[in-house]
């Protein structure tokens, strides 16, 4: 139904509050996000309808598909109310006894514990959850369960109460700066786009989903959990700007996210949210979606909408920013998904109320994926200047099996990999440039003793060759030769002017580089020259990797002591390169193995070893 | 399968329609032609160069057949320091192929992709469609061989 005025969205909005007044248990499964189907919510909601239908109580349960809930390591989560239970990892079998346990005997089962408990455990508690908090609430195929949240009511206050202007300075008073990893201030962008000259009134909003940073999966989870919040955030910025036209560029590999986001303008489109007089205003926005074809490059502007205008995603040297002339030579304004997501929260609190939130320089909440080495892993939203010792050892329950924190790896491959004497840095766009590294889009992979530091400068190093695109001489050559010099030093054959020639020409491709890939491609060799320059020594001097990870630096070998003869070892390796009679000691033919390392997994005694 | 003449009517005539034509060629084809390229170069009226550049710069679009299942093995970071490393060459092994090749009866293609988002739970790969996390390299084996057995059967 098209709502033709703000007091048809009132009443809608009330309507629709009634209609979810239920005297119902609520039963909420985080299904409909990547991870948890990867991790079977599919199966359990199926099990969990059968399991319903069989007790006959259809009728008096509701049941809430919703997306991610942020702590994936253990999804699928089951909530119940008014019961107040949460179960995690919940399977298929489990959801049945859960099920006839609560609603049919009134039990309370065995591993459930109180919502509140959960929100008080170490994951949840440091956390503020302003954008992602809701997604427990809302079905992302759902526009009602939006607006029951107070979905849209941003964009009332924005048509109904705001000029232009009040939205653009209550933006940039909110101190909002890009959640892409540029981290320029979202108003003054806005203002920029707004007074550029359009002589046929021709300007774009485009919403930047082409999350390409190895490692940073908020803004899918964004786009798959709470769509609307986005499109809310593009029809306010739309407004603010004076664009009748926007644009969502998501990636390839998110097939889930785009699926959700179609549906959502769909049903904004009903609604009268989206298209033309939008809610009996004089606003017309229409926003269309598009698919990009798999290129890191174009998580740049200029290569985004080169790639939108149908050609190759090379960037250009912005001379004349995009603001100016952007997609089809016209002003536009090009925001990261995370940044949208903000804007409605801010319009409805205030830009008095987001500025409490975090650091002088860096306002408001952060999505982070935290992930690699740690116990904990998932998307966290946690107020900008929190430390990164509080996020790895807090939030994320430190480092599984007992082994060292080395380092952590924050901005994508453009950023930098910071030691453990920088755990008490806050985390903002500042601090962290200063330390040699970047909040990008808010990757945060953990490192433990067994990451080589040399290793993964040249996996960083191999990605930004092959996402090179080409274009100018400093990125395209200067990044094959830092990749050649760190595989050399891998395979034991580095020397030690490597290290200033490494340095020198990082420097000189940070400088000389056309885009951004480029001017930043070289951080994580800088970076962890800078912070781990021993483990490049070692490699080059002892000819030896610490971490086991650099297959020429090691051998394995079986710890006669340890081997109780099991012969799992044996049977397991691909290259019959083990022998041994059973209960009997093993043995390793060095010139058969290819160091795959499956003994090392599969070996229960841990008397497989690497040794330099 | 649809006719390419079809998929190229179903867009506006404009450059901008480029990259969705190809996706959907790619999606319904599993490669881009050179029959196919040559058609939709006439049809938008662009020239043959420009749309080969286009269909050789994006990692989605390729010239040669793709198999009939397609393994991806995730290599982002937070896969990478889980070994996704040693995933890939497990599969390469027991694939016998190689990463960006195709098996010789067409049944498999193996390639790597820069991350799937789904970090978490990494190592990821996906066969076809679905989504298989927390890997490691003796599962993988068993889960390939599941996969053949389901391919022959």
């Amino acid at each position: 139904m098209k709502l033709d005025s703000f007091a048809d969205f009132n009443r809608e909005v009330q309507k629709l509050k009634l209609k979810k007044q239920t005297e119902k248990t609520i039963i909420t499964v985080s299904r409909d996000s990547t991870c948890c189907l990867l991790k079977g919510s599919m199966d359990l909601s199926v099990a969990l309808e059968k399991e319903l239908e069989n007790h006959k109580l259809t009728d008096k349960v509701l049941i809430n598909y919703s997306g991610c809930l942020g702590f994936c390591e253990i999804e699928p989560v089951v909530l119940i109310e008014p019961q107040n239970l949460f179960f995690q990892n919940v399977t298929a079998q489990s959801v049945q006894k859960i099920v006839s346990e609560i609603l049919v005997d009134g039990k309370i089962p065995h591993g459930s514990q109180t919502i509140e408990k959960r929100n008080e455990g170490p994951f949840y508690k440091k956390q503020l959850r302003f954008l992602t908090g809701q997604n427990e609430k809302i079905e992302p195929g759902s526009i009602d369960d939006y607006l029951v949240v107070g979905g849209y009511s941003a964009l009332v206050k924005v048509l109904e109460t705001m000029e232009p202007r009040d939205v653009i300075n209550e933006i940039k008073e909110s101190g909002l700066r890009g959640r892409g990893g540029g981290g320029f201030p979202t108003g003054k962008k806005w203002e920029s786009c707004r007074n550029a000259s359009a002589p046929d009134g021709c300007r774009y909003v485009i919403c930047n989903g082409d999350e390409g940073d190895p490692g940073a999966y908020m803004d899918r989870s964004l786009m798959e959990s709470n769509p609307h919040s986005i499109l809310e955030g593009m029809i306010i910025g739309s407004y603010a700007i004076g664009a009748n036209e926007g644009y969502i560029f998501v990636r390839a590999e998110y097939p889930l996210a785009v699926e959700h986001m179609k549906s959502a303008i769909l049903q904004a489109e009903n609604y009268g949210f989206l298209g033309s007089s939008i809610l009996g205003s004089d606003h017309n926005f229409t926003i269309h979606i598009t698919m990009g074809a798999g290129a890191f490059v174009c998580g740049e502007s200029t290569a985004l909408m080169a790639s939108l205008e149908g050609k190759a995603g090379f960037p250009r040297v912005k001379h004349i920013h995009t603001v100016e002339q952007g997609f089809r030579n016209k002003p536009s304004n090009l925001n990261n998904v995370e940044t949208w997501a903000n804007v409605p929260y801010i319009i409805s609190r205030g830009a008095q109320w987001y500025k409490q939130i975090g650091t002088a320089g860096s306002r408001g909440t952060k999505i982070f994926s935290l992930v690699g080495k740690v116990k904990n892993t998932g998307l966290i939203e946690v107020p900008m200047g929190i430390t990164l010792g509080e996020i790895i050892f807090e939030i994320g329950g430190g480092i599984p099996e007992n082994k060292n924190f080395k380092a952590v790896q924050t901005g994508g491959p453009s950023g930098g990999c910071l030691p453990e004497g920088y755990l008490d840095s806050p985390v903002d766009f500042d601090a962290l440039i200063n330390l040699g590294s970047m909040m990008g889009s808010g990757g945060m992979i953990v490192m433990d003793e067994d990451t080589c530091m040399v290793e993964i400068a040249r996996f960083y190093l191999n990605f930004l060759v092959e996402e090179s695109c080409g274009k100018c001489t400093p990125c395209r050559e200067g990044l094959w030769q830092l990749l050649s010099i760190l595989t050399r030093i891998s395979h034991g054959e580095g020397n030690m002017d490597d290290l200033t020639t490494l340095e020198e020409l990082g420097e000189m491709i940070k400088d000389s580089s056309l885009c951004a890939l480029g001017k930043t491609a070289p951080n994580p060799v800088l970076s962890t020259l800078r912070y781990f320059r021993e483990e490049y020594i070692e490699h080059i001097r002892d000819r030896k990797c610490r971490a086991g990870v650099c297959r020429d630096l090691f051998r394995y070998t079986i710890d006669k002591e340890k081997c109780t003869g099991c012969s799992v070892c044996r049977q397991k390796c691909p290259y019959k390169a083990i022998s041994g009679e059973k209960k009997e000691h093993h043995s390793i033919d060095t010139e058969i193995c290819v160091k795959c390392g499956i003994c090392f997994e599969v070996c229960k005694f841990n008397a497989v070893r690497k040794v330099s | 399968m649809k006719e390419i003449g079809k998929i190229i009517a179903e867009f506006p005539k404009s450059p901008e329609s480029l990259i969705p034509i190809l996706q959907e060629i790619q999606e319904q084809y599993n490669y881009l032609s050179e029959e196919n390229i040559k058609e939709v170069s006439e049809k938008l009226d662009l020239p043959l160069q420009h749309v080969f550049s286009v269909a050789t710069f994006y990692n989605v679009f390729s010239l040669r057949p793709k198999g009939r299942n397609i393994v991806k093995v995730c290599m982002g970071s937070a896969c990478h320091v889980r070994g996704s490393n040693r995933i890939l060459e497990e599969i390469e092994r027991k694939l016998n192929i190689k990463n960006n090749e195709t098996s010789a009866d067409g049944r498999f293609s193996l390639e790597t992709v820069n991350c799937l988002g789904a970090c978490a739970l990494g190592p990821i790969m996906v066969v076809n469609k679905e989504f298989k996390g927390h890997l490691t390299p003796s599962e993988v084996s068993k889960l390939i061989s599941q996969e053949l057995i389901e391919e022959k059967s």
